[in-house]
């Protein structure tokens, strides 16, 4: 409290011990709605797989592929639209809505490359595009051989099902 | 002269005879556009890296700053700047270009009043008749060095804050016109060990309060003793909790104008800017292009600037260290006061 009558002067400093610190400043974070997130994940996410699915219709269809030659081509033309937004800078908008519906589909992880390789074209082919194009979608490619062997194991140990 | 305990008190009222901001697109859509003195209309600015950018920004605010003080690139005798960077190359080339002696200074978005404090030291002490404090931040560079990529598609949480594109340069002067630096009060560095690189806000808080409760203890003021008391980039997380410490330790804030410089640079609840402004350019640009000509003009009388800065790095972060945080505080007000 303030001590001196005459208008300023000796304020106590602040008394607060840094966990309850903490807690005051958790609870006034502003709450972000989980249940919406995810809403808006689940239908741009979807949105995204009917894409997918379109365009795969369109190799069988168009280009007489049967349904195993053209899911390459298809996940090609999804990372092929993935990096021409991300190169107009319309895709980090779509995701600030979407969240994870953007992240998690093959168009997240084109944006993650495509958007380090810009990113840092300024330093170069070398130095700069390719020691930076995983600098994000790294993590993706190591977790995911790792969960890849584990799964294998199990499959070679139980011999369960799945496609030979 | 030290006043108190971390506060210098200037004698012989340095002024700042000269300033000017240069800003980017988002904040040229801002609502204190019409105090800038030039706005990009792109982020790039037709420079080849963000790097350079932001250099250009700071290049020009420099000359525009000299420029207004009626003054030559000659005649500043000391330069004090600093940004956010890694080894604050924004104003070590900037530097480069101005060709005055330098003094590099880093303290995050603290930066802005930490090199005017040190500018008007050095006049003060009569150590130099004419000096220039300058600060520059960069969207774009803020999020390559800080975050992800700029078109990396990742969701902000509404605590994140938008660095402001911009530089800001004021020249300082023994005499002339202009208004007055009255005193600065240099920061503690403060650690509530919040960890949070997407929660700033909370983080550079106490900090503010530390600072501005060292100044009206060192120098007898109280809050009333401003028109305008502004905190650097707190923005809608961090201000109100600075606010709150403040008034539950029984500093009467609702006696004055207490706002923040990230509230004021965007219309946060138009623009997509999450909890509203940061970076060093914001406290530079609405202090030194929005706020002088208030006090300039007579709408303000005497204004305190307390901008905050986290002194984290990438690399500390991501170790999982909490944020240090500092504040410095500057007074200003109108000749004869």
């Amino acid at each position: 409290m303030s001590t001196s009558s005459a208008g300023g002067g000796s304020y106590q400093k602040m008394s607060m011990s840094p966990k309850e610190y903490q807690d005051f400043a958790k609870q006034r974070e502003p709450s972000r709605s989980i249940l919406t997130n995810c809403i808006k994940a689940f239908v741009i996410g979807g949105l995204i797989c009917v894409l997918g699915q379109f365009i795969q219709e369109l190799y069988i269809h168009l280009a007489g592929m049967d349904k195993k030659a053209a899911s390459n081509p298809t996940v090609a033309t999804l990372i092929f639209i993935s990096v021409v937004l991300t190169s107009l800078g319309i895709y980090d908008k779509i995701a600030q809505w979407a969240g994870a519906g953007t992240a998690v589909p093959v168009t997240g992880f084109a944006n993650s490359m495509c958007s380090a390789a810009l990113e840092h074209r300024a330093e170069g082919l070398v130095l700069g595009v390719g020691a930076n194009m995983f600098k994000l979608a790294g993590s993706v490619i190591v977790y995911g051989t790792v969960a890849a062997f584990f799964v294998g194991i199990g499959h070679l140990i139980f011999g369960t099902g799945g496609n030979h | 002269m030290l006043k108190g305990k971390q506060t210098w008190w200037f004698e012989n009222k340095p002024v700042i005879i000269g300033a000017a901001t240069v800003v980017g697109p988002d904040e040229g859509e801002g609502p204190l556009a019409a105090d800038f003195d030039l706005i990009h209309p792109e982020l790039d600015m037709q420079q080849k890296s963000w790097e350079k950018a932001e250099r250009l920004l700071l290049e020009q605010a420099t000359d525009f700053a000299v420029l207004h003080a009626g003054l030559k690139k000659d005649d500043i005798q000391f330069y004090i700047g600093g940004d956010l960077l890694n080894q604050i190359i924004s104003n070590s080339f900037a530097a480069r270009s101005l060709g005055a002696p330098y003094i590099g200074m880093f303290g995050a978005c603290s930066t802005s009043m930490e090199t005017l404090a040190l500018a008007a030291q050095l006049i003060d002490s009569g150590n130099a008749q004419h000096t220039m404090a300058g600060t520059v931040s960069h969207n774009c560079t803020a999020e390559k060095q800080f975050r992800y990529p700029t078109e990396y598609g990742s969701q902000k949480p509404p605590t994140a804050q938008y660095t402001v594109t911009g530089a800001g340069a004021a020249v300082l002067a023994a005499t002339g016109n202009g208004p007055i630096v009255e005193c600065a009060t240099i920061g503690k560095v403060m650690d509530l060990g919040i960890t949070d690189p997407f929660n700033m806000g909370a983080a550079m808080a106490p900090a503010a309060v530390d600072t501005l409760t060292a100044h009206f203890n060192d120098t007898g003021r109280s809050p009333s003793d401003y028109d305008l008391i502004v905190t650097g980039d707190l923005a809608s997380v961090g201000h109100p909790i600075a606010k709150e410490l403040l008034i539950r330790d029984g500093v009467p804030m609702n006696d004055t104008v207490f706002t923040d410089c990230g509230l004021m640079v965007y219309d946060i609840n138009k623009q997509k800017v999450q909890a509203g402004g940061s970076g060093c350019g914001c406290s530079a640009v609405v202090t030194y292009g929005h706020l002088l000509k208030k006090v300039q003009n007579g709408d303000l009388k005497r204004i305190l600037v307390a901008a905050t800065g986290a002194l984290l790095s990438p690399l500390s972060f991501q170790q999982g260290e909490s944020i240090p945080c500092i504040a410095h505080a500057v007074a200003i007000s109108a000749k004869g006061v």
